[in-house]
């Protein structure tokens, strides 16, 4: 059973924490999770412990480091279903799509080829394929939604629509509207066009179980900050012919054999993209935080997601103010706005009765276009989220007050 | 003004000039000064525009989304500076400033100002309460 007092007691930040004089209720998830007691002692033991540089010395500390992240990246890789030398460590999501866009796309791609990508897409997997156009001459396209979603026939359509597409770039989950694509046809439909797809696993690898393997996409990308790990760490995975062939992109000390006057010849990957000192009490604490969710199950924390956010519309959808965007989500996302209210003010207003959200475009700065609003307040879910926590956020907004008791109530 | 307004007396301040801003236009003759201002925590997203004719603020007025607290704070704001010498205006500036980040304030320049007394109760939107106001700053303090 999911023992969801258990869970609470595993987090420092759900014990007692208060914000405006109440008690902290956090439903900010899909923009960063709180951290077990597990991850910040991984993260400690790097410096209480181990406190060495990893590939560059003769001594133990040195080689036990080397250890260390080798353990960090097989336990990616079965978490992950992907060879061990498929993971490549990044600061983060942002990180891997770049890597992609410069080690990949900026190689490959050529003027009047084209990227699809669409609407809802957060910045991180936008703008790198912008500058990708600016450098190569390609040409940026989006895909016709459907019902705001990104489907298997949407994609099927574009490549019908545009005759050159050679990258497809889309999330798993929107990090607004929630919704998951069918990852797997949308990769055999650009495998049989020609086309390489890029899976933006920011918001589903910490939600659900995904399987790079199966889903048979060429790139996957995920933050380890919310999924109960550190910030600054991620990863991309990637099939490991097209790591082989791509460029480095950050160049230094610990991605290459050999250099001298001619030139350098970089390591294999995944160490010719790993350039520089990594951030090793990160690749710590990851470990830590995929043994985590691997205790929990993610099967488990997937259905947990999936009963919260049943439980908010079913509480919620009935009160005509309340305007629902994505309704059918079934993750760990709402996107919601209280009629005429402005979406930064229902947050402020929120945040004073200790409920952590967020408000606004959530850096997808074009779905005001797809959505037809300015702004939305977006509440997140994640494995330690409690009914109560949403029963106390479904309270506050239907009986919330005035958005001005903000400032003259506390 | 005095600063015993009550509390629903701020309210009331607040909410109208917020769903009834009077200066939110575009200017209708020459001689303005644009700022445009944005904010990365909110959706502000605002055009200022100020003239200023021999060392006076003749006309205020703004136009772009924001906030119900960006939407009354900079209303308000173009209220306050017409007919202000720049001194003056960049004094009152000054004192809002000093105001929102709990210092010490003459709050005898703020005039209706006042109602934004609480916004540091909600340190995420003193942004949203300053962006007019560092527009006109922006304008203003090199003249």
């Amino acid at each position: 059973m999911y023992d969801i007092d258990k869970i609470r007691s595993d987090f420092p930040m759900l014990q007692d924490k208060k914000m405006q004089g109440k008690p902290l209720v956090y439903l900010d998830n899909a923009s960063t999770t709180f951290k077990p007691y597990s991850v910040i002692n991984a993260i400690n033991k790097y410096y209480l412990e181990m406190n060495a540089n990893s590939h560059r010395g003769d001594y133990d500390l040195c080689y036990n480091m080397d250890v260390e992240v080798l353990l960090s990246r097989k336990a990616i890789a079965k978490f992950i279903n992907s060879e061990v030398n498929e993971v490549v460590f990044t600061s983060g999501d942002t990180e891997s799509l770049n890597l992609v866009a410069y080690g990949y796309a900026l190689d490959n791609l050529k003027k009047g080829d084209q990227i699809l990508i669409s609407e809802t897409e957060h910045a991180s997997n936008v703008l790198p394929w912008y500058r990708i156009c600016e450098l190569t001459g390609a040409e940026m396209c989006f895909l016709d939604l459907e019902n705001n979603r990104a489907t298997v026939n949407s994609v099927s359509n574009a490549f019908k629509k545009y005759k050159n597409i050679k990258i497809v770039a889309l999330a798993h989950v929107g990090n607004v509207l929630g919704y998951e694509i069918n990852a797997k046809e949308i990769a055999s439909i650009c495998h049989s066009n020609g086309a390489i797809f890029v899976l933006d696993g920011a918001q589903s690898v910490p939600h659900m179980p995904v399987d790079f393997k199966d889903l048979d996409v060429d790139f996957l990308s995920f933050s380890a900050h919310k999924m109960c790990g550190p910030t600054g760490i991620g990863c991309l995975v990637g099939k490991y012919d097209l790591l082989q062939k791509m460029s480095t992109f950050h160049s230094g000390g610990g991605m290459n054999v050999k250099f001298d006057k001619e030139g350098v010849i970089p390591l294999d990957a995944p160490a010719k993209f790993e350039a520089g000192t990594l951030n090793l009490s990160a690749i710590m604490g990851f470990r830590a935080a995929i043994e985590y969710l691997e205790k929990i199950g993610m099967d488990n924390i997937h259905k947990h997601d999936v009963e919260l956010f049943d439980y908010a519309i079913s509480k919620l959808e009935n009160h005509d103010n309340i305007i629902i965007y994505n309704k059918d989500a079934r993750s760990g996302i709402i996107s919601f706005n209280i009629k005429g209210v402005f979406a930064q003010d229902e947050a402020t207003l929120l945040n004073s009765k200790g409920i952590a959200v967020r408000s606004g475009q959530h850096c997808a700065k074009m779905i005001d276009d797809v959505i037809k609003t300015p702004a939305t307040v977006r509440m997140s879910t994640y494995l330690y989220t409690s009914k109560e926590e949403i029963d106390i956020f479904v309270e506050n907004l239907i009986n919330g007050g005035d958005i001005l008791d903000a400032y003259f109530f506390n | 003004m005095p600063i015993s307004l009550t509390n629903e007396m701020m309210r009331a301040i607040i909410m109208d000039h917020s769903s009834n801003p009077t200066n939110k236009h575009t200017p209708s003759g020459d001689g303005y000064e644009k700022v445009h201002m944005h904010s990365d925590n909110c959706i502000d997203d605002l055009d200022i525009y100020l003239k200023v004719e021999n060392g006076k603020v003749i006309d205020a007025c703004f136009e772009g989304i924001a906030c119900t607290i960006s939407l009354s704070s900079t209303d308000i704001m173009c209220d306050l500076m017409k007919g202000k010498t720049i001194k003056e205006a960049l004094y009152m500036i000054e004192q809002y400033q000093h105001m929102m980040h709990e210092e010490p304030f003459d709050d005898e320049v703020l005039d209706e100002a006042i109602v934004f007394v609480n916004t540091s109760k909600q340190a995420a939107r003193i942004r949203c309460a300053t962006i007019g106001w560092n527009a006109a700053n922006s304008i203003l303090k090199d003249k």
